[in-house]
């Protein structure tokens, strides 16, 4: 079970990206990341509904994971789909036992070296409107403290949607998961131009865009529409030939 | 078929099914003014409209509506200055506005008042974009106050993607008889598509808009899916060349 000073660092970090004007791709990676950490073997991924009730890919702790994200979305099956169709958390699923339940999904997450799978609705009353995905590279089971802690993230990212306590929650939650759905899209528009304008791989692009960010104190969905609407406007990180490459 | 592409070609059966104006606008134009009152038939709603909106804010104006008075709606908001179809292509979200005798009343004094004089009292505007591509609004009027329902608000952003592929595609967009549904999954999740998106920009150096359109023209041309191009694009094996037509 993970430590009490660790665990207070992370809800900490993450209810600080929550004060002010913070942006919710950066927010919603964050929350990844620390889920991740919740467990020291363990991998997360985050998938919102669009307005078809069909899940999109939003963010995720590591490359391997988003590739099981969106393996999932491709083939309708896996433990976010089961967990948004029900509404209740998926837990201390042996990915090897799994192949009758997904019987794509469970082979292909087993290949990328994970060992089971757990994953908890985003919830905002009577409406499922994402899942929090973690994967274990081990098959040791969570705790039910665990399982506390990472329903307790899933609910902060539905918060982090919300933004604001309002009786108009219902529409602003929608508008807010529409704004967020594009803010991915606008991301990889962006991870597009500045990959081809300084011939590297869409990661390498995205780190070099998140690294600048960073380092100037923009929001990353702000950067990516500036970088797709005017790619003249920042320069530093859109000239080619100059690209800034993150330091290690 | 995933469940949004079969929304998407329901929506465009519906738009094929509207009777044609004989007194309509062409093209394009015309197809988005069937979008309109299609809509309202299948929601129910009073009235859409679609209007159009620039980066500066300097051009833009109303392009389709259901009706005359929807599009006085429509035009009410370019003459004020204010109302949810601009919110929405400024934020880059829908605006949702279930009662304008109250909450609405405070966004836009000016618009929320005229709007009830002429009968309407909730008004819901979605976005028309792709991620940083955007074009304007799509507006729903309602006489009563309340909520989409879940379904309505679906069947509302089904038609909003519906209107911006044809503000995309233009006149001379999808060949005839093949629905944008028939080869598009570009509203679907695949993200290779939005990033093929932002490589034809900087490959052909125009604007996000046109690079999505050059590159569905593409995917029309070749009469292949549009993520099997968006990968090809991604991997480096296929650029589009500027003198493409």
């Amino acid at each position: 079970m993970i430590a009490a000073d660790q665990l207070a660092e992370v809800f900490v970090e993450v209810a600080d990206t929550l004060v002010d004007d913070f942006d919710v791709i950066e927010f919603l990676e964050t929350l990844t990341k620390h889920t991740a950490d919740v467990s020291s073997t363990a991998s997360a991924g985050l998938l919102l509904a669009d307005a078809h009730g069909q899940l999109q890919y939003m963010a995720a702790s590591a490359e391997s994971v988003k590739l099981l994200e969106l393996f999932q979305l491709q083939y309708q099956e896996g433990p976010c789909l089961d967990c948004f169709r029900t509404g209740t958390a998926v837990i201390n699923t042996d990915l090897h036992e799994a192949a009758g339940r997904w019987p794509l999904f469970a082979p292909r997450a087993v290949e990328a070296g994970f060992q089971s799978v757990h994953a908890f609705p985003l919830r905002h009353r009577q409406r499922v409107i994402g899942a929090l995905n973690m994967f274990s590279t081990n098959t040791g089971l969570l705790e039910p403290g665990d399982v506390r802690i990472l329903q307790s993230l899933a609910d902060i990212a539905t918060i982090g949607l919300l933004q604001e306590r309002s009786i108009r929650s219902g529409e602003v939650l929608t508008e807010q998961l529409q704004g967020a759905l594009n803010s991915r899209i606008t991301i990889e528009q962006a991870k597009g131009v500045l990959a081809r304008t300084h011939g590297v791989d869409v990661n390498a692009a995205f780190e070099l865009m998140r690294h600048y960010a960073r380092r100037h104190h923009y929001r990353l969905t702000d950067i990516a529409q500036a970088i797709v609407t005017d790619p003249t406007s920042h320069p530093d990180l859109t000239t080619q030939g100059t690209p800034q490459v993150p330091s290690p | 078929m995933t469940a949004s592409q079969g929304r998407l070609a329901h929506a465009n059966q519906l738009i094929d099914d509207e009777p044609t104006d004989p007194h309509g606008a062409p093209g394009t134009i015309g197809r988005l003014e069937r979008l309109c009152t299609a809509l309202t038939r299948s929601l129910p709603a009073t009235g859409v409209g679609v209007s159009l909106l620039t980066e500066d804010h300097q051009g833009g104006g109303t392009v389709a509506a259901s009706s005359a008075a929807s599009r006085r709606l429509e035009e009410l908001q370019f003459s004020l200055g204010e109302g949810p179809c601009i919110d929405a292509y400024t934020s880059r979200r829908p605006v949702l506005e279930p009662d304008l005798t109250t909450h609405g009343m405070r966004r836009w004094p000016g618009y929320a008042r005229a709007a009830c004089d002429h009968g309407v009292q909730a008004v819901f505007a979605f976005p028309l974009q792709v991620g940083a591509a955007r074009v304007g609004a799509l507006d729903v009027y309602r006489v009563e106050p309340g909520s989409l329902t879940a379904d309505g608000l679906t069947q509302a952003v089904t038609f909003a993607e519906v209107a911006m592929g044809l503000l995309v595609d233009g006149q001379d967009g999808a060949p005839d008889g093949r629905t944008i549904t028939d080869l598009d999954d570009a509203l679907a999740y695949r993200l290779e598509v939005y990033q093929a998106q932002g490589m034809v920009m900087v490959d052909l150096g125009v604007t996000i808009d046109e690079a999505m359109a050059r590159f569905r023209g593409h995917a029309y041309a070749e009469g292949r899916p549009v993520s099997d191009v968006a990968r090809d694009i991604v991997a480096g094996r296929l650029r589009l060349k500027r003198d493409a037509p």
